[in-house]
């Protein structure tokens, strides 16, 4: 038996103070003004007024609010859509056994998670061009009765958004399942091949339901990062991603009221509903996870 | 047989997907060479009669030059040096020190704490944006430095991430055995706790840099001071001032991307497995 000697009251104090203190002026503090500031109209961070529910009551029927809704809805269901499938099919490629290169491969595909959402918008933005871009050219020598002047930004837009946010994405994605088929347990999959289960029912039926909470997982964080899209629209599309563009989003309406026209409050306001909306959707897909779970 | 086919056609989808994902990269790198006529003519990089056909001398560094010559690059690039390793050191050492009060003290008002970190977890960054803004006016910290780092050197993810890895993988019993021989509480976490997180503290390292490098939206909001920029508010500056000057735009993201690219090759190892470590169990 060792002669205990308990710790200083203050010690934990000492090493938790850095983030209570950050959180309280930084998180907290602002989190309960913007409390305040959704029933508040102001001008600039100075001036503001009580309006009770009016920025509210503004945002149920805001066409601009709408659209922008429209349009972020559609691109994240696109963007989670495909990046899922993409990104699950890179990991089974590269959970083979015996794959050589393998380390390699993951590498390639995971760089692009590394390219921050700015420099993604640049590095798309001369490709998807008409006649000099990379996607048309390409497109045309596949395909010759594909035009060369292809509008991507002025009418296709969400499919170049999607694009550029399936590329960045996937890989980053494919790390996690990777990570989650190398802990599907092999007794199970030798198990399923000696009762005479093909490549896809063992698919199907033992890796699927093994990885399904990291699928569900990813999904939700796809999802709830798709939702907040503002780097990629805001710089790879000047006009068109502007008020009432094609690829006008949530966030870039939150960001030209509260900086361009200057009201924080409606600002806040539409802070707060995209916020509940995603706590809502994470909150009913965990449920979904813990039941599932529970089968 | 029928094994080789299948991982012919296995190598032959990984090489095209691999393809397909470089190709932005090679295209930058092409694009950031070449005049602009040669932009316009040439998908990649020029025909000639150098070697493997490409007319290597007339590849250009110009646009480069212009870069950190006429343009505030290399400010730009210190600036994001500074502001992503001062945010990323400082972010990751209040976030360990977080979790190690949380996961290996017994102390009133610690399980509120913990709660509070999971609450805190679902917050999404827009719903700040406006009132953090008001925030930072009212302290007067807008286009400083101080505004711009420190709301993010808490991150309830931080925390939260260092107090499983530490349940983990630091033994009480240690600690106790260090206390008895007399050790100082700072310097049993610097000297024992920190060095048995270390994979964990290498991995957050690199994702927080990451994220202040790769941020824009912050600095966008926060600085209005140009010299004050960092590469992602720069290069947004620059497309709106040279518009279709596209390989200068390319060189400018080149620049931008090199370095954490560099950063990554090095740390790889451990960033991956820091990633996944929390996530595959839970």
């Amino acid at each position: 038996m060792t002669s205990y000697r308990p710790h200083p009251r203050w010690a934990p104090w000492a090493f938790i103070a850095p983030f209570v203190v950050l959180f309280a002026v930084f998180t907290a503090w602002p989190l309960l003004r913007s409390l305040q500031l959704a029933f508040e109209q102001t001008y600039g961070p100075q001036t503001t007024v009580f309006v009770g529910l009016k920025n509210f009551r503004y945002l149920a029927t805001d066409p601009l609010f709408w659209h922008a809704v429209t349009n972020t809805l559609q691109f994240t269901l696109w963007t989670v859509g495909l990046q899922v499938p993409v990104a699950l099919c890179l990991a089974l490629l590269l959970n083979r056994p015996n794959l050589r290169g393998r380390a390699g491969f993951r590498l390639i595909f995971f760089s692009p998670s590394l390219v921050g959402l700015v420099f993604v918008a640049m590095l798309f933005l001369p490709m998807f061009e008409k006649r000099t871009g990379l996607v048309n050219i390409w497109l045309h020598a596949l395909w010759p009765a594909w035009s060369l002047d292809f509008p991507w930004f002025e009418t296709y837009t969400m499919t170049a958004l999607v694009l550029a946010a399936v590329w960045t994405g996937a890989g980053l994605m494919m790390v996690y399942f990777l990570a989650a088929l190398q802990h599907v347990p092999a007794e199970l999959l030798e198990a399923a091949q000696m009762d005479g289960a093909g490549p896809l029912q063992r698919f199907w039926h033992v890796v699927l339901p093994e990885i399904r909470p990291v699928l569900g997982l990813m999904s939700l964080l796809s999802f709830v990062g798709c939702m907040q899209l503002f780097e990629l629209s805001y710089l790879m599309l000047g006009d068109s991603g502007s008020a009432g563009g094609r690829g006008f989003s949530i966030v870039m309406y939150l960001y030209q009221m509260g900086f361009t026209t200057g009201d924080l409050g409606y600002a806040s306001a539409i802070g707060w509903v995209l916020a509940l909306f995603l706590m809502a959707i994470a909150f009913l897909q965990r449920r979904l996870a813990r039941r599932q779970l529970e089968d | 047989m029928r094994r080789r086919l299948t991982l012919a056609v296995v190598y032959a989808l990984l090489v095209l997907f691999a393809g397909l994902m470089l190709t932005p990269f090679a295209f930058m790198l092409a694009s950031t060479l070449k005049t602009k006529a040669d932009f316009v003519n040439t998908l990649f990089l020029p025909d000639g009669d150098g070697w493997l056909g490409v007319g290597w001398d007339r590849l250009t560094l110009a646009n480069y030059r212009r870069l950190f010559v006429e343009l505030p690059m290399a400010r730009a690039l210190l600036n994001s040096a500074f502001l992503a390793s001062v945010g990323s050191i400082f972010a990751t050492l209040f976030s360990a020190m977080g979790g190690y009060a949380l996961s290996k003290f017994e102390f009133r008002g610690r399980e509120a704490l913990i709660r509070l970190v999971l609450g805190a977890l679902i917050i999404p960054a827009p719903l700040l944006i406006a009132p953090g803004f008001q925030n930072l006016w009212k302290l007067g910290l807008l286009d400083t430095y101080t505004g711009l780092i420190m709301p993010g050197l808490a991150p309830a993810f931080g925390v939260f991430l260092f107090r499983q890895a530490m349940l983990n993988a630091v033994p009480s019993e240690l600690i106790d055995a260090a206390r008895i021989d007399g050790a100082g509480e700072f310097r049993i976490f610097f000297t024992l706790v920190f060095p048995l997180v270390r994979p964990m503290v290498g991995a957050f390292l690199m994702i927080t840099f990451l994220g202040v490098w790769n941020d824009f939206l912050t600095p966008q909001v926060v600085l209005q001071s140009p010299d004050r920029y960092p590469l992602s508010t720069t290069l947004a500056m620059l497309r709106n001032l040279d518009w279709n000057d596209y390989g200068l735009v390319l060189a400018g993201t080149l620049v931008s991307i090199a370095p954490v690219m560099c950063l990554f090759l090095l740390l790889q190892r451990e960033f991956i497995s820091g990633l996944t470590s929390g996530a595959v169990k839970g």
